[in-house]
């Protein structure tokens, strides 16, 4: 691999006494789509929370194509290119799908005094907003307020909305989880699409075959320290990996 | 119309205004305030004390009054917006009573005499009479309303609307919260100052009392009872407020509890406000006007 895209080194971060996450380092390639796996507790979404800014880092660096971007606050994270969903939904639930990606779009506006009084009600936008959301396959519930929207809609709704954003990285805390086979499948080819169009993946998934199917490589945590990375099939014959993880998981899951 | 009735609604129109600020604050960026009435109190202050002692006419003290206004919501609003929730509530309740106590206390603003003799407004070469005022002040009142329609369609608007939706994942998507609740903040200062400044001229007479905390809560209560993050709920909301005590005329004495209890009524019973979603204003407006939206 040349140049990574987003470089993680040394990541830590406790809280208290409790380490979360122990000096953690990966990479991830332009236009790849990494894995992010491990039981519950191992320090994913922690992980999530320090690129994305949500989380400061006690001690390590990150860096997003050579630029530091650790201690910046997430929304400068965001306009730099790296768009995220969120394990527990949020989304803007009284405002209507469409108006959800909208607000996604003025990305490019929020951090200029100069350019936010212009409006946002126009065609433009809402043909922007109205693509992405088919995309999503969510064209049908554009006019709906977000707040009444299923949970499989959500998840993809919080895609549609992240995908302004991500023009470098796209991070999924768990988007597939709670959904039913037919919703996957459709899902799965939006995250192949978004990398076609150049864009990176990092997902942290539960779902052991969309985790094997989707990504090119995996980085397994276990009790906030990387124990494995590679490419799928090999992080699945990995003994520490099967030990700590896929061996009660994954054969509950083939059975 | 009695020159009784053109007062009553002179000062319904200055308190819309000022609540049409609340509601910038509240209602478009979630941002809790009980101390709305100190700003109010701070652009009537600066007219009062811009009129009488600098000599300056209401049009040009005006602008000063307003931006002074604002100046004061961004100094103090820099700080306050760093906390969330009920702790934002109790810090601005801080701010109105330590504003109240400075108008209180420091002998430039009046101390516990207050300021009088403040001027006439004076337009087309004579002073401004009830009519005339009342005029104004609903030509004020339609401006404020003008510009939170246009807040409501610009980015900055939406902005706001998703920080009051869910602040993280607002962050998640370049919305700074600590700059877009601070726009808001001093967005909606202005208003109150525009409003504090006519409420000046108008009285003619402002004291440290006029701008206590009941005040910060009857302008919360009317924004929302009329529709808290609606377009013209807040003017609903000073209409009700400000003629309800006029009907009943024996409720004056219990003021507080009126709005106290008509505060959890509405709570309760009709959490957007008569023009919210499900409000009862715009379900009847819904039958009158079917396929209406606003």
């Amino acid at each position: 691999m040349s140049e990574p895209l987003l470089r993680l080194s040394g990541l830590t971060r406790r809280f208290g006494g409790l380490t979360a996450l122990e000096a953690v380092d990966f990479a991830i390639g332009p236009g790849e789509i990494l894995g992010l796996i491990g039981p519950n507790g191992a320090g994913k979404t922690v992980c999530f929370h320090l690129i994305s800014g949500v989380l400061k880092p006690t001690a390590g660096e990150i860096h997003l194509e050579g630029r530091r971007i650790d201690g910046l606050p997430p929304h400068r994270i965001a306009r730099l290119g790296i768009g995220r969903t969120f394990q527990i939904v949020k989304p803007f639930a009284r405002l209507s799908a469409l108006e959800n990606v909208i607000a996604s779009q003025g990305i490019e506006r929020y951090g200029s005094l100069a350019r936010i009084w212009s409006s946002w009600t126009n065609a433009r936008e809402r043909e922007r907003a109205r693509r992405r959301l088919a995309e999503a396959g969510l064209a049908e519930v554009a006019p709906r307020p977000a707040g009444v929207l299923p949970l499989g809609h959500l998840r993809r709704l919080e895609i549609a909305r992240a995908l302004a954003a991500a023009r470098k990285l796209l991070l999924l805390d768990e988007s597939f989880s709670g959904l039913r086979h037919e919703e996957i499948v459709p899902l799965e080819t939006l995250v192949r699409r978004i990398r076609a169009a150049g864009v990176s993946v990092l997902l942290i998934e539960h779902n052991m075959r969309v985790a094997m199917g989707l990504c090119d490589r995996l980085v397994v945590l276990d009790h906030g320290r990387k124990i494995a990375e590679g490419p799928a099939a090999e992080v699945r014959r990995n003994p520490a990996v099967i030990e700590a993880y896929l061996g009660r998981r994954h054969a509950a899951d083939a059975a | 119309m009695g020159g009784y009735l053109v007062t009553l609604a002179t000062l319904i129109s200055i308190q819309a205004i000022a609540a049409c600020g609340l509601n910038v604050i509240v209602g478009y960026a979630g941002q809790i305030s009980l101390g709305h009435a100190a700003f109010f109190g701070i652009g009537a202050y600066a007219a009062a004390l811009l009129g009488t002692q600098a000599g300056f006419s209401f049009w040009t003290a005006l602008p000063l009054a307003v931006a002074l206004t604002a100046g004061v919501g961004l100094l103090l609003g820099a700080p306050s917006l760093r906390v969330r929730e009920d702790f934002l509530a109790i810090t601005t309740i801080g701010i109105n009573f330590i504003v109240e106590a400075v108008f209180n206390n420091v002998e430039f603003f009046g101390g516990a005499l207050g300021i009088g003799n403040i001027p006439r407004i004076r337009a087309f070469g004579g002073p401004v009479g009830g009519a005339g005022m009342l005029a104004l002040c609903l030509g004020f009142l339609g401006l404020v309303v003008a510009a939170c329609a246009g807040l409501v369609r610009c980015w900055a608007g939406l902005a706001c609307f998703a920080l009051r939706e869910e602040e993280t994942a607002a962050a998640g998507i370049g919305i700074s919260p600590v700059r877009f609740k601070l726009l808001a903040f001093v967005i909606g200062s202005a208003m109150a100052g525009l409003g504090g400044a006519l409420y000046a001229h108008y009285m003619r007479f402002i004291g440290a009392g006029d701008f206590a905390f009941p005040l910060s809560v009857s302008m919360l209560t009317m924004v929302v009872v009329g529709g808290i993050g609606t377009l013209w709920g807040p003017v609903l909301g000073a209409a009700l407020i400000g003629l309800l005590p006029e009907v009943f005329r024996p409720l004056i004495d219990y003021r507080m509890l009126f709005y106290t209890t008509l505060l959890l009524l509405m709570i309760r019973f009709q959490p957007g406000g008569l023009l919210g979603d499900e409000g009862l204003a715009r379900r009847l407006l819904r039958k009158a006007i079917p396929g209406g939206r606003r």
